[in-house]
């Protein structure tokens, strides 16, 4: 037999499978023994023993399950040795194997619902959005505490006391490990996407990457956000052909939030050049990833049909417009401000508005798109300051775009993006128009 | 049963003196209205408000000399107005009955569970 110890594809394999698995043990481990903590040890102990033992004797047929017996014997191991007094240990033991039997062959139902449950939990309303975040990836992504500290560049002991201190309030304040109850789904629900779109939008446009300026976009959480949304998608969905565990008609905002992911993310390869940003109309589209948008369209036509809109159908079929155009000139504009008119209805933010804003400018004229961003209060945010000046530089008030260009500047923290907003500033001519009275006002 | 200390906090923005009775009136019934459904629920330990911070008297007795000032211990401008003890099965249903006491006593509330007894 040939030495597998040293393959790098097997490597590769094996890592996959601990990744796909990961949520899944964990969770069984935490219904089985109602302790998070100790269902997380048990499941990194059952990782490492795999590690040592599939490389020499190769992947058992059934890895979920191998993972799932080894962590179950871990756990019991570290009750024994913790154990006060005698019973507690028998008890537990008896609890497992009663469990193992019941969860052995069941690749649905309670082993589905455990996931689920896990996700809830990690995306508890009583926790810091962050510590959402940390937990999301380690429990149920299974990403390492060092992977999830990397890629939000934090200190590795940051990251793991951020985890340690959410698990420790799960505990103490007995946040309940289950899927909330049908009134209150709706609304945890959209707590969880909101927690998988942060995960995304830090991989997509990374706040502070000035440590690192080729990690301008962090694609592993681009690519967890997207992996972790197929997922809930899958479990709120049930088998084919099964109502899911949420009721015949899952929320069409889960279709919502991956299409939008898939259409953000097929921009990915034509996003950054020579580390810098490349805006959607200067983009290059031939480098856009055809299969994403397929899939993207395709699951915007089908949450859409449902007829119950909410803020992620709405953005992804915004980006659905735009990925459309074979060329930025034949983007539909009429329709992407109908649909921000729809967004702001359910989502009435300032950032909408100045997103809407943009796409007014291109539809009646970057005079009208400037008169709306204006209006809002928003200077202490880059993306108005750097909208503000695209707009004052169509309109040749270079002077005033200066300003706005060098305010953007200061306030962004993504390295690609500073660097595109500079060449902007260096390229801007010298001011050929005075500047009309009254407008300058917002600039101080 | 898990215990939890649902207390309110005032920031010290608040004018109670200057409102009327007519304005305090049907906060009183709203609270006394929330304290029955809290014992008709048997979730019920204990509960209560409190008089005027300016009431309140520290002892420190840390050092081996008491020694008694007037006022609250702490220098902020937070003060706790009052609070119930109840028993939930867990947090989500604690913070359900947090979310209908803030509303009957117009105030932010504070969830926190009791330590567990040793096992």
């Amino acid at each position: 037999m040939p030495d597998r110890t040293s393959s790098p594809a097997l490597g590769v394999e094996i890592e996959q499978i601990f990744r796909a698995e990961h949520g899944r043990v964990v969770a069984t481990m935490a219904r089985r023994f109602g302790d998070l903590d100790l269902a997380e040890d048990a499941t990194s102990e059952a990782i490492v023993a795999a590690m040592e033992k599939w490389p020499v004797d190769g992947v058992p047929p059934n890895p979920g399950a191998w993972l799932t017996t080894v962590a179950g014997n871990k756990a019991l191991d570290r009750i024994r040795r913790e154990a006060k007094r005698e019973g507690k240990y028998a008890e537990a033991a008896q609890m497992n194997a009663q469990l193992e039997d019941d969860d052995s062959g069941r690749e649905t139902g309670p082993v589905t619902d455990d996931r689920l449950r896990l996700v809830f939990t990690c995306c508890h309303p009583a926790l810091a959005p962050q510590h959402r975040v940390a937990l999301t990836l380690r429990l149920l992504g299974g990403l390492t505490v060092a992977e999830i500290a990397k890629a939000f560049l934090v200190e590795e002991t940051t990251m793991a006391q951020r985890i340690t201190r959410s698990k420790q309030k799960i505990k103490a304040a007995k946040i309940p490990y289950r899927v909330p109850r049908e009134k209150d789904i709706a609304e945890r629900l959209s707590g969880v996407l909101s927690v998988l779109y942060l995960i995304f939008n830090e991989g997509y446009l990374a706040t502070d990457s000035a440590d690192d300026p080729d990690r301008a976009v962090r694609e592993e959480l681009c690519d967890e956000a997207i992996r972790l949304t197929r997922l809930i998608q899958e479990l709120v969905t049930g088998p084919p052909g099964k109502p899911g565990p949420l009721g015949p008609d899952p929320l069409p905002e889960v279709d919502g939030l991956l299409a939008l992911m898939l259409l953000l993310d097929s921009r990915r390869p034509a996003r950054v050049a020579d580390g810098m940003l490349v805006i959607l109309p200067e983009q290059d589209r031939t480098l856009w990833d055809a299969q994403k948008i397929d899939e993207g369209h395709a699951l915007v036509r089908r949450c859409l049909a449902v007829n119950r809109p909410g803020p992620y159908q709405y953005l992804a079929a915004i980006n659905a417009v735009h990925t459309d155009a074979l060329d930025s000139s034949m983007t539909d504009w009429e329709q992407i401000v109908q649909l921000y008119d729809g967004l702001l209805r359910v989502s009435p933010t300032q950032m909408v508005e100045l997103n809407r804003a943009v796409a007014v400018a291109e539809l009646d004229g970057p005079a009208v798109g400037l008169a709306q961003v204006d209006r809002l209060d928003l200077e202490g945010y880059h993306a108005w300051q750097a909208t503000r000046a695209d707009l004052l530089r169509r309109l040749e008030r270079y002077d005033e775009a200066r300003e706005a260009y060098q305010r953007a500047i200061d306030l962004a923290g993504n390295t690609a993006e500073k660097a595109w907003l500079t060449h902007r500033l260096d390229q801007l001519p010298p001011n050929r128009r005075q500047r009309s009275s009254g407008t300058g006002d917002s600039l101080r | 049963m898990p215990q939890y200390m649902i207390s309110v906090h005032h920031d010290g923005t608040e004018d109670f003196e200057s409102m009327t009775e007519e304005e305090m009136q049907p906060i009183f019934d709203a609270v006394d209205a929330y304290n029955e459904e809290v014992r008709a629920a048997g979730k019920w330990v204990f509960g209560g408000g409190l008089e005027d911070i300016t009431s309140a008297t520290t002892v420190d007795n840390t050092k081996g000399e008491r020694l008694v000032t007037d006022g609250p211990f702490s220098e902020s401008k937070e003060y706790l107005g009052g609070f119930w003890v109840m028993e939930h099965a867990d947090l989500d249903e604690a913070l359900e009955w947090a979310q209908r006491a803030s509303e009957a006593c117009q105030g932010k509330v504070e969830v926190r569970p009791f330590q567990a007894e040793p096992a």
